[in-house]
Parts: structure tokens; C-alpha cells; sequence
């Protein structure tokens, strides 16, 4: 251990959600996109899989909202090192999405991509049995655009970077293929609990 | 690798460099060798880095601070210093209030201290040197641009390269003594006497996109997430190419 001359960090309690390195950011969410905010509005909102799946859909606004409500409550963590705790997100559970297209059964992984051209890559395993969301809503009110709105993917589990804002779609693959970040260093999972921050963490 | 999948969206802005994963993985001692004041709330802090393999302009690192009992704050810095300040590098802290890490910074660290660091990480905010920089900037968000400034200059390059800095006040401004005629100032709440004081607008962006240089402007915008939104909205209004914005946000 190198310890930091001097150094004693905030007054902190035994706090067993905070990932390691994470710091809680209290009522702040910090917004980091390395892009344009986009002017998306939902009727020009649309959500599609395609590749290794049985049937290829793309939803528009009102097919989603068709498809049952779930919502996620928990913690989210920022590779920057914040975290989030007891958010609220709306939205539908990706299990109702994939369900509808059935994944092959060779299909391993996803690319998650935006309507702004950003990608992130997940292992299907990631992304069913209730642990990713498409999300419109904030603490009951419509997502902010800054936060990916009209809608976002959220995989609270994984660093927030793999929940890509301004969610466009998912191509289904038998074979996992690097996304924005992870094309620019970033690690290929990116579990808090074990910090994956970077390729080779 | 397979070929990588491109999304069938128009606005999909391509990294720039691919980055050193084993240096991105590797914590490294950093040992302060200097402190300079900047202004009333930034100081720069300069380290020695033996191994440190090297980075870009616009590049960021990983900094990590560990207290006697374990507890260790890690945050995202962006780096002053241009490539070529061989085995040095240089960061500029503002003393955020309340703020565990540059608080320690601002009134405990000393020449001689040491902190672990790792990088240079992200490909994506780097300028190399190889296109015409339009690089838009408030408060410490000058720092990743005054690396490409810098390298600019120690190169002698000659791709146009231009900076638009917002400052609160001559008095807040970050590195004052070191612009030139590429720069241009705007102060939100106090200027020189004769100087407006005001926020960035149109007028300020809009003549540097009519006199486009060849191949266009690679535009890289940092500073705060309201600074951010209001600059790259600033210049996609002027006719910049959302593609060809790039922005670095500190929230």
C-alpha cells in the first residue's frame, strides 16, 4: 500500500454499496458524453435488434410504452468514480425486447448502439434475467435529454458507460466486439465490484 | 478481430488514437516536484514520472491518493504538459469546495510528496497535431487544450490551430501569460477596462467557421456539462459538423 502523506479522504462510514474507488456523489449526477447532446424527440424515437436473432423489430415510442412497465431502483457507478445511490428509472425490462426477437442460440454477446452513432459492447448474459432496462423516465418524470432522454439502456450492474444514452438499438452476435470506449481503452465488461476500469484492469 | 460493427446512425464521431493498454492498466508512482500558483483557486502541480511512456494532447489520467487505512480516491485529470516533457507531467487543479482530492492538493501537498497515477487513457479528446484545431475552453477545461497549445508551438506546427477561453474574470483566468494571437479571451462577470464582459456567443464562434481552414476544423470543447452543451450547440449552429465535435465535460 502507498500510503498519501497526509491524506485522510472525507469522514466516510462502513458503506457496503460503494464499489472500490468510488466515491458517492451524493445528489449530483455528473453528465459526461464525448458528444453533441442530440435533439431526439420521441416520436422520432426508435429501438431495433437485429443479427443473430429469429425475428428483427424495431419499436417506435408507442410499441415500447405498449410492452409492460418495469422500472429499476438501485445504485448506479461511473468508471469517473462516482456513484449513485437509490435511483429510480422507468421503463421496460430488455428481457420483454429480446423475448419478442429470440436470440439464436449460438448468439453470445450484444453492441449496443445510440441514435448519436455511439456503441458499447455487453455480454448477452448482461443484458436478461431483469438486469438491463430501456428507461424513459427519471425519479417519475421524462429522462433529460443530457441523460440520454427521450430513452437510455441502463445495466446498473456494469460501469454506466455500457448504458448508452440515446439508445437506438442492439445488433445481436456469436462473438464480442469492442464499442466506443472500450475501442479507446476502456475494459471490455467493466464490473464495479471487481474494477474493470481499463483493457488489462 | 472481427470488423468492427458501425451503427447506421449519421453522427458517430471516430475515436482518434488507440490507446497503450498496458500503460492505461499500470499504476505508476509520481513524485511532485513543483507547485505554481495560477490563480487564487488553480495551482499547477508538477510531477516526475520516470516511466511514464508518454501521451497526446488532450489525453487524461488516473489519480489515486491512499489514506493510512486503506481508503483510496481515484479521479480523472486531464494533462497540461505537451508530449516531449520527457519523464515530467504537469496537472492544473482547481480547489473544488469541499473536495477530498484537490483539497489535499491545495493545502497539504508539498514538493517531494508522492501520488500513484496511471495512463495516458481515452484516445478519444487527443489531438496529435495532425488537424486544424478549433479548441473552445472555460475555466480549468483549458488545461487538455493549453497541452495542444503547447505542443503546437514546441513543434512549430503549422496546421491552423485556434482557442476561444472563457474565463469568469482576468483574475480566474488559467494560464493568462501564455496566449497569443490565436487566442481569443471572453470574461462572464468582470473584464478589462474597454473589454465586454459576456457570455460566449455566435460572435465568437461564427467568424472562425467562415474562414475554414483546408480539410475543416476538428473542434475539441472542454469544460463544464452547461459550458459543454452551450459551446458544441454554439457550434453546430455556426455549420460545424456534429461529427466533428469532440467534448470533454467535468460535472
Amino acid at each position: 500500500m502507498n500510503v498519501t502523506r497526509g491524506f485522510t479522504g472525507r469522514p466516510r462510514a462502513h458503506n457496503t454499496g460503494l464499489p472500490p474507488g468510488q466515491y458517492d456523489a451524493g445528489d449530483d449526477w455528473p453528465v459526461l458524453a464525448a458528444e453533441v447532446t442530440p435533439d431526439l424527440a420521441p416520436a422520432d424515437w426508435t429501438f431495433g435488434i437485429d443479427g443473430l436473432v429469429a425475428e428483427p423489430r424495431t419499436w417506435d415510442w408507442e410499441q415500447a410504452h405498449a410492452l409492460p412497465a418495469s422500472a429499476y431502483e438501485g445504485d448506479i457507478h461511473c468508471v469517473t468514480s462516482w456513484s449513485k445511490f437509490g435511483v429510480r428509472f422507468g421503463g421496460v425490462s430488455l428481457d420483454a425486447f429480446l423475448d419478442t426477437v429470440r436470440p439464436d442460440a449460438t448468439a453470445t454477446h450484444a453492441v449496443a448502439y445510440s441514435h448519436t452513432g455511439y456503441t458499447t459492447n455487453l455480454p448477452l448474459a448482461d443484458l436478461t434475467g431483469g438486469r438491463a432496462w430501456i428507461v424513459w423516465e427519471y425519479d417519475g418524470k421524462p429522462l433529460p435529454a443530457e441523460h440520454g432522454g427521450p430513452a437510455r439502456l441502463i445495466v446498473p450492474h456494469l460501469y454506466f458507460w455500457k448504458s448508452a444514452k440515446w439508445i437506438a438499438g442492439l445488433r445481436i452476435l456469436d462473438h464480442d466486439e469492442p464499442g466506443f470506449w472500450e475501442q479507446n481503452g476502456y475494459h471490455a465488461r467493466g464490473n464495479p465490484w471487481e474494477e474493470q476500469r481499463y483493457s488489462g484492469d | 478481430m472481427t470488423e468492427t460493427f458501425v451503427p447506421p446512425t449519421a453522427f458517430a464521431v471516430p475515436g482518434r488514437i488507440a490507446v497503450n493498454n498496458r500503460a492505461a492498466a499500470t499504476w505508476q508512482t509520481a513524485t511532485l516536484t513543483e507547485i505554481r500558483r495560477e490563480t487564487p483557486h488553480a495551482a499547477t502541480f508538477r510531477f516526475a514520472v520516470p516511466q511514464w511512456t508518454g501521451h497526446l494532447p488532450g489525453q487524461h489520467l488516473m489519480l489515486r491518493l491512499t489514506a493510512e487505512d486503506g481508503y483510496v480516491a481515484q479521479r480523472h485529470y486531464s494533462i497540461a504538459s505537451p508530449p516531449g516533457d520527457a519523464g515530467h507531467i504537469e496537472l492544473t487543479l482547481d480547489h473544488v469546495e469541499g473536495g477530498e482530492v484537490s483539497g489535499w492538493f491545495h493545502t497539504v501537498a508539498r514538493p517531494g510528496d508522492s501520488v500513484e497515477v496511471r495512463g495516458p487513457l481515452s484516445g478519444f479528446f487527443a489531438w496529435p497535431g495532425d488537424r486544424p484545431a478549433l479548441l473552445i475552453g472555460a475555466g480549468s477545461g483549458v488545461v487538455p487544450l493549453m497541452s495542444m497549445l503547447r505542443h503546437h508551438r514546441a513543434r512549430a506546427l503549422d496546421v491552423p490551430l485556434r482557442l476561444l477561453v472563457s474565463a469568469r474574470s482576468p483574475e480566474e483566468l488559467i494560464y493568462a501569460r501564455e496566449y497569443g494571437a490565436e487566442t481569443m479571451l471572453v470574461f462572464t462577470r468582470g473584464a478589462p477596462h474597454g473589454v465586454p464582459v459576456g457570455r460566449m456567443a455566435a460572435v465568437h464562434v461564427a467568424p472562425l467557421l467562415a474562414e475554414q481552414p483546408r480539410g475543416g476544423w476538428e473542434a475539441y470543447v472542454c469544460g463544464s456539462n452547461g459550458f459543454a452543451e452551450h459551446a458544441s450547440r454554439l457550434l453546430v449552429e455556426a455549420g460545424q459538423p456534429v461529427d466533428r465535435i469532440r467534448i470533454e465535460r467535468f460535472g
